[in-house]
């Protein structure tokens, strides 16, 4: 299912399942993901995937690319149940102080501010991998008419719980960070709890969201 | 009860807790964090008589300003670090990888350090810390980690829960050396490079932007020219990989960088060379050399067994 395997540098492993950006591609990795994270191997650091790579940091005192190779070359990947699927929603404001890209979406799209929201909060989304910064997800696929590139310049600070759109995918910013992303509003949900060591990320790979618009109102109100 | 601490009179500019990091957190997206230093940070540690992945204090540049309460402790500094031992009206220049004691009342200035980024500071004790995820390592940008995910504040405490019972000193004879090249394996996005632009990669030197951090060393001085597309689908990062920017810039990913990046890989820095990449100051001049993965493998094989003497010659 892996088309090829190179090394990263010397203390690293890069699986390519392909070109294809889908939920099927993305699956197969997530496959291999929790196949390799419950056998334990020794020496492996950490195990990234993302749409259609996988990418295996190991610590190299321990085991080299060769070795890792051939164990992921010959990896009995997990029939068994996959992790139960969660539906979220995220509440979402659209205050003009937190949408600070519509204007730019409007030109590129050619679309008005309503009909970008009405395009956007019509859809699920599905989760196809978390990280960058603590918790952040990468939710797809937005329709084609929707699909707009990254900013030229991006910003240095981008707001906690921005919501960014970028091609197919829509980003939930989980702490204030730089970025490039069309900013389009901002939810008051926290994504990311780092007092929960086991489950951080309230969101993770596979689940399925939606959007509901708030006003300026709920926003400030909520969690009251 | 706390009886021993530190009063922190001057913070320094990026001082934070570090040890040997955090694992298995990528895909959710937390960096491996820990000491920049691996190689400095071990030796604090073995000179201190601590175990060996202990937490420590790492400070860049200007370091912090302590002032000591408490019971008679040791402490040593690693790195190339300048810094003085203030003992009541009595001040004096402190040698790195050498153990000085420390008792009520006298302070520790770390100056600057010397020509490099990052210096450690070990005590023979155990600071008083939260562990998140196994780790003490402080990430500033998510919180996470010991002193609330922050960087040392001026007026704030660090209080020691434990004092070794051993106090002997100790010094290593050991200087840090620079090498002249930091040698890269080809990344895996290699051809989407012009082929003036590879040239340029590997003959030309490059200048270390003062926008560097623990997260990456940005470089400017050459435009590495992309042929293909400046941008790739978002996939993992790890330590040391060098994207290259829509602006031609190389950034190298250091060790609190974020775990997805969708900028071309040209190469990854060899595991060998990256504690003297982390202590190439902003402003100095920077070189690559090309390398094969099985002479990467072995120059880390060698390098590892020169730490673990050095580590011998402590016990």
């Amino acid at each position: 299912m892996i088309k090829n395997i190179s090394n990263l540098g010397d203390a690293g492993l890069y699986c390519d399942f392909g070109q294809e950006v889908d939920k099927e591609t993305n699956s197969k990795v997530i496959k291999y993901f929790e196949s390799l994270k419950k056998k334990k191997i020794e020496g492996i650091i950490n195990l990234t995937p993302s749409y259609n790579k996988l990418i295996v940091s190991f610590d190299l005192r321990k085991i080299n690319f060769r070795k890792l190779k051939k164990i992921v070359e010959n990896l009995d990947v997990d029939k068994g149940q996959p992790r139960p699927i969660k539906r979220i929603e995220i509440p979402v404001c659209s205050d003009d102080s937190f949408s600070l890209d519509i204007e730019r979406l409007e030109k590129k799209l050619s679309l008005s501010k309503e009909e970008i929201y009405k395009n956007f909060l019509k859809k699920e989304y599905f989760c196809y991998m978390t990280g960058f910064i603590a918790g952040m997800p990468f939710l797809g696929d937005l329709e084609k008419n929707m699909r707009a590139n990254r900013l030229e310049t991006p910003r240095v600070k981008v707001p906690k719980g921005s919501i960014g759109l970028t091609e197919q995918f829509v980003n939930v910013y989980t702490f204030e960070s730089p970025g490039g992303w069309n900013i389009i509003g901002n939810t008051p949900l926290n994504l990311f709890d780092n007092t929960k060591e086991k489950y951080p990320n309230l969101i993770n790979p596979g689940d399925i969201i939606t959007f509901k618009q708030i006003s300026f109102n709920d926003y400030k109100n909520y969690g009251e | 009860m706390v009886n021993d601490f530190f009063e922190v009179i001057r913070p320094g500019i990026n001082t934070t807790f570090q040890d040997n990091g955090r694992n298995n957190l990528y895909h959710i997206g937390i960096p491996f964090s820990g000491a920049m230093d691996t190689r400095n940070y071990k030796l604090a540690n073995s000179i201190i008589g601590n175990k060996i992945y202990s937490p420590v204090v790492e400070f860049a540049y200007q370091g912090p300003l302590l002032k000591y309460k408490g019971n008679k402790i040791n402490f040593v500094i690693t790195g190339d670090v300048i810094f003085k031992l203030i003992k009541k009206d009595i001040e004096v220049y402190g040698e790195c990888y050498e153990s000085y004691s420390l008792e009520d009342g006298d302070k520790i200035d770390i100056i600057s350090t010397n020509k490099s980024v990052y210096g450690y500071l070990a005590i023979s004790g155990e600071f008083d810390l939260k562990f998140q995820w196994g780790s003490c390592s402080v990430n500033t940008k998510a919180n996470i980690g010991s002193n609330n995910g922050k960087k040392l504040e001026v007026d704030q405490k660090i209080s020691i829960s434990k004092i070794n019972s051993n106090l002997t000193k100790k010094k290593l004879n050991y200087t840090n050396t620079r090498i002249e090249k930091i040698r890269v394996i080809k990344g895996t996005n290699y051809d989407y490079f012009s082929e003036e632009g590879k040239k340029n990669f590997f003959e030309k030197e490059f200048t270390v932007s003062k926008l560097s951090d623990r997260m990456g060393m940005r470089l400017e001085g050459q435009n590495i020219k992309n042929i293909v597309d400046t941008n790739i689908r978002s996939e993992g990062l790890i330590k040391g990989v060098i994207q290259v920017t829509a602006d031609g810039n190389p950034i190298i990913m250091l060790s609190d960088h974020g775990t997805i990046g969708g900028y071309p890989k040209i190469g990854v820095v060899i595991s060998a060379d990256y504690d003297k990449l982390v202590q190439i100051s902003s402003g100095s001049k920077i070189k690559f050399q090309e390398i094969e993965l099985s002479n990467a493998e072995t120059l880390f094989k060698l390098y590892e067994m020169e730490t673990q003497k050095l580590i011998l010659q402590t016990q």
